[in-house]
């Protein structure tokens, strides 16, 4: 039996349904609030305060979203080639050994301007490797992608730990990080951006990466739906049938898709290291990776979405720093548990919603429905 | 007057905006055979579909026996002895017949006190209604005819005095509907009530006792069937005069354009589904090829067109050999000049969930007409996309709708419009009109017969035999993966019937 969903108009598709799915995970967020026994009210003011009150604020909640909007790209275009990309996290991370060495290289000959591209380089290189060998095995072998994606985090993890500790450490350092970058690898800050507005920031780690990241929504759109590669990924990620049939080698598009997912999740990599830390520590990409495919989920695959999911994001994470700072009863966690309802409300329930939102436009007004062709049986 | 099984009075339901049934009103004679028939989306299944309770109608009322009854489920109407068979069987494969009889009518945990009384009850309804099964085979292994009895079983132990069926010949070769059909007038002897849902003419004409007609979700007439003919229900049906057999002349076959050699080709499971075949397709001709579904013929299609590797063979395209059995790319076959209509338009030659024009491109989408550089010029797809619209009449007329609300016949549409206009030598065409209304399939013969009279070469393949005799040129005959018989398009029906079953095929080989 066809399920006879009628059609919304674009603005209730895709503003309306995703603004309903993320007020119920903020209403049941509330809830969990309230069973710590604390004011939910409060609590979201403190939270909203934290993240867009001040220009401190507004800064840091723009340096969290510069690396979601990163790895929420990454996802998205995996995601349109059919491709469930959970590997994004370690492909970051193992960018990160690729940043350090051209950083150390550079840092004491070269300016920013010219260690920056090809820093991204060779953050987009790593990335882009570290995808190819799941993608290889996923093509020609056909090991799924979800699985070798998420044991290629662990390796990378483990490959950083000893990259790490046996060769880009200092050798009289107990850390485990590189040394600091000089200025020839420091990123210019954005912060006077937001000052030109009349806010005042002491110091806010947001900076010209977030440039990097809008240009790579505007071109993550172009590719996806004006070339012809992009048109190739999306005819595989709807039907390998369709794709086998137009010819297109399922081969050569499920590699080329995951590299360049993984590039843009090797960018990620720059923000915090170049742009905020001006080193490579261990576990410098703390979990943005994950937080990747609950923005991409959230834009609903699409670039603008995710530039606002990942703004979202990064209010949550400067807002829930803030939160933990005033209400000491509740936690960094429970950010992460906010996280998780956004993912199980716009991503897993993503429908729950939709019949009801289209009986209502139904009912409002029967000509604003679009014409859905009453399917009896396909065949 | 004889009593009313069903009564259905008022019936309207709406899908958005779109009004799928309206105002039906149905009376359904106890004991008789009642064929309800329409073009697809008519709201023939939907009107089903609320009596076994899969939907419930916005307003009007359902009588059973006479009684006002509310159906929110299947088991509702189970309950009230309504059964149905499905278009699409809903048997599991891997259980018995005796399994997939008792399968959510268990009475106990154990099963075995259900298997126990299943088996004695099952054996008393073969014997009464004739649908003889061995109820410990597995479904998988025995035939589509006679897993469709399974179903009617399945029904009819559930205490079925209504049966419902959905287009249940699709599947069947002439003789096993012939079968079919004297179950089911066995089963109206016993008292039982049919309703069979159907766009075959024909059959309503060989067994009904009355047929209605529906066509844009209303019931537009009903008829005692041996006071109606062909003529009047496809008038009725389409709402116009429709020509069942296309007018064409006389072929005037050229040099080869296609020539099959030695074609082999296994599935997935190893098994041989086509097995060394080769035929030719001259310039200006078409070759029918007939066959009941699964005797090799989409794997052949697949083969052809480079989607599936074959084990052997090769297709000769204008003269030069192409060898199927390394990766020979669609795409390759596609430049070399052959046109493919997938069988499965909804999920091979169309993907549902583009625009209309973005469809109009697939396969062709590395045409330089279509692209500047790397990226596709947008304009020149839709402006290209566009004409065919208006060259095919393609409805609604919008490029820029999702395919998936297109009708089936305006997706099939779609995709000839995409594949007829490459010019292409040679036009391999999988099931042309396969869930297409009959309006529709009167302008895609006419389409095809055009691309002969141009002097292409067309293969058809169909499981209707009506559209092969009507088309083709040649008729080839498929059967267990070969070609078992070669006939001119005058050969009547029960002789194409006997070569699809494979009765002579099998008597040559003995």
């Amino acid at each position: 039996m066809s399920t006879p969903y009628a059609k919304l108009p674009a603005w209730a598709d895709y503003g309306l349904i995703p603004v309903i799915n993320l007020l119920v995970a903020f209403v049941v967020a509330g809830f969990v609030v309230l069973l710590v026994g604390e004011n939910p009210f409060r609590a979201a003011a403190v939270l909203v305060e934290g993240a867009f009150g001040r220009g401190q604020g507004i800064a840091f909640t723009l340096f969290y979203a510069t690396t979601f909007i990163f790895s929420g790209l990454s996802v998205a275009v995996a995601a349109h080639c059919g491709l469930f990309n959970i590997g994004g996290e370690g492909q970051g991370y193992i960018a990160g050994l690729g940043i350090g060495i051209v950083c150390l290289a550079f840092d004491s000959v070269l300016p920013w301007w010219l260690t920056f591209p090809i820093a991204i380089i060779a953050a987009a290189a790593m990335g882009a490797l570290w995808a190819l060998i799941p993608a290889y095995l996923q093509a020609k072998r056909g090991s799924h992608i979800v699985i070798t994606t998420i044991m290629f985090n662990f390796i990378a993890a483990s490959v950083m730990v000893r990259a790490l500790v046996g060769y880009l450490k200092p050798p009289a350092s107990m850390a485990p990080q590189t040394r600091t970058f000089l200025e020839g690898a420091q990123l210019p800050k954005l912060n006077w951006v937001i000052e030109l507005f009349g806010a005042k920031i002491r110091s806010a780690p947001f900076n010209i990466s977030f440039l990097l990241a809008l240009a790579m929504a505007f071109l993550v759109w172009v590719l996806i739906w004006r070339t012809r590669l992009g048109y190739e990924m999306r005819t595989y990620g709807h039907s390998s049938k369709a794709a086998r049939y137009a010819g297109i080698s399922e081969t050569r598009i499920i590699i080329i898709a995951m590299m360049i997912s993984g590039a843009l999740a090797g960018m990620m990599a720059l923000n915090p290291t170049m742009g905020d830390q001006h080193n490579v520590a261990l576990e410098f990409v703390s979990g943005a990776g994950f937080v990747g495919i609950a923005v991409a989920l959230m834009g609903r695959l699409h670039p603008v979405g995710i530039v606002l999911a990942a703004i979202l994001f990064g209010m949550l994470y400067q807002g829930g720093a803030e939160l933990a700072f005033e209400m000491p009863a509740i936690s960094r966690d429970m950010i992460v548990i906010i996280q998780g309802l956004v993912i199980l409300f716009a991503g897993a329930l993503e429908h729950m919603f939709r019949p009801y939102v289209q009986a209502l436009f139904a009912s409002l007004s029967p000509r604003s429905v679009g014409m859905e062709a009453v399917k009896g049986k396909g065949a | 007057m004889a009593q009313a099984a069903i009564e259905l009075i008022g019936i309207n339901k709406s899908f958005g905006a779109v009004r799928a049934n309206r105002d039906i009103n149905l009376e359904i004679v106890r004991g008789t055979i009642h064929g309800i028939v329409g073009e697809n989306g008519a709201g023939k299944s939907t009107l089903m579909s609320i009596l076994y309770g899969f939907y419930q109608a916005d307003s009007g009322e359902i009588r059973v026996g006479g009684q006002p009854a509310s159906i929110k489920s299947p088991n509702d109407a189970i309950a009230l002895g309504i059964g149905m068979v499905h278009q699409h069987f809903m048997l599991v494969d891997n259980f018995t017949v005796l399994e997939n009889v008792i399968l959510g009518a268990e009475s106990d945990a154990l099963l075995k006190k259900s298997i126990a009384k299943a088996r004695s009850e099952l054996e008393r309804l073969e014997r009464e209604y004739g649908l003889e099964v061995d109820p410990d085979a597995i479904i998988e292994e025995l035939p589509v005819g006679l897993q469709q009895r399974v179903e009617i079983l399945k029904a009819l132990y559930r205490g079925a005095e209504i049966l419902i069926l959905d287009e249940p010949t699709g599947v069947l070769t002439p003789a096993e509907a012939d079968h079919l059909f004297r179950i089911l007038k066995q089963l109206k002897e016993q008292g039982k009530t049919i309703v069979l849902i159907t766009h075959k003419l024909r059959e309503i004409m060989a067994i009904t006792d009355t047929v209605s007609v529906m066509r844009q979700g209303t019931m537009v007439a009903t008829r005692e069937t041996r006071k109606t003919t062909v003529e009047e229900l496809a008038e009725l049906m389409v709402g116009r005069r429709v020509l069942l057999r296309v007018e064409k002349g006389e072929a005037e076959a050229g040099g080869v354009k296609l020539a099959v050699k030695n074609l082999t080709v296994k599935d997935s499971r190893g098994v041989t589904m086509v097995d060394d075949i080769s035929f030719d397709v001259r310039a200006g001709e078409i070759v029918g090829i007939a066959g009941v579904a699964g005797n090799g013929q989409s794997e052949m299609l697949e083969a052809i067109s480079g989607i599936r590797r074959a084990v052997s063979g090769s297709v000769m395209l204008d003269g030069k050999p192409i060898d199927l059995t390394g990766a020979a790319d669609p795409g390759e076959l596609r430049d070399r000049g052959l046109a493919h209509v997938p069988e499965d338009r909804h999920h091979v030659g169309l993907v549902l969930a583009f625009e209309e024009n973005e469809n109009s491109i697939l396969g062709y989408h590395d045409d330089p007409r279509y692209l500047w550089g790397p990226f596709l010029n947008i304009d020149a797809i839709r402006d290209d996309a566009r004409d065919k619209i208006t060259k095919y009449d393609i409805r609604p007329a919008d490029c820029r709708l999702k395919t998936a609300n297109f009708s089936g016949g305006n997706q099939q549409k779609i995709v000839l419009a995409r594949e007829m206009e490459q010019d292409p030598g040679v036009l391999i065409v999988g099931q042309p009109t396969r869930g297409v209304d009959v309006g529709a399939i009167e302008f895609i013969h006419k389409r095809l017969i055009a691309m002969r009279d141009q002097g292409k070469a067309v293969l058809v393949v169909s499981v209707e035999l009506d559209e092969i005799r009507s088309l083709s040129d040649r008729i080839l005959v498929m059967f267990a993966g070969r070609i078992v018989g070669e006939r001119g398009p005058e050969a009547t029906e029960g002789e194409l019937g006997l070569l699809m079953a494979g009765v002579e095929h099998r008597e040559a080989a003995e």
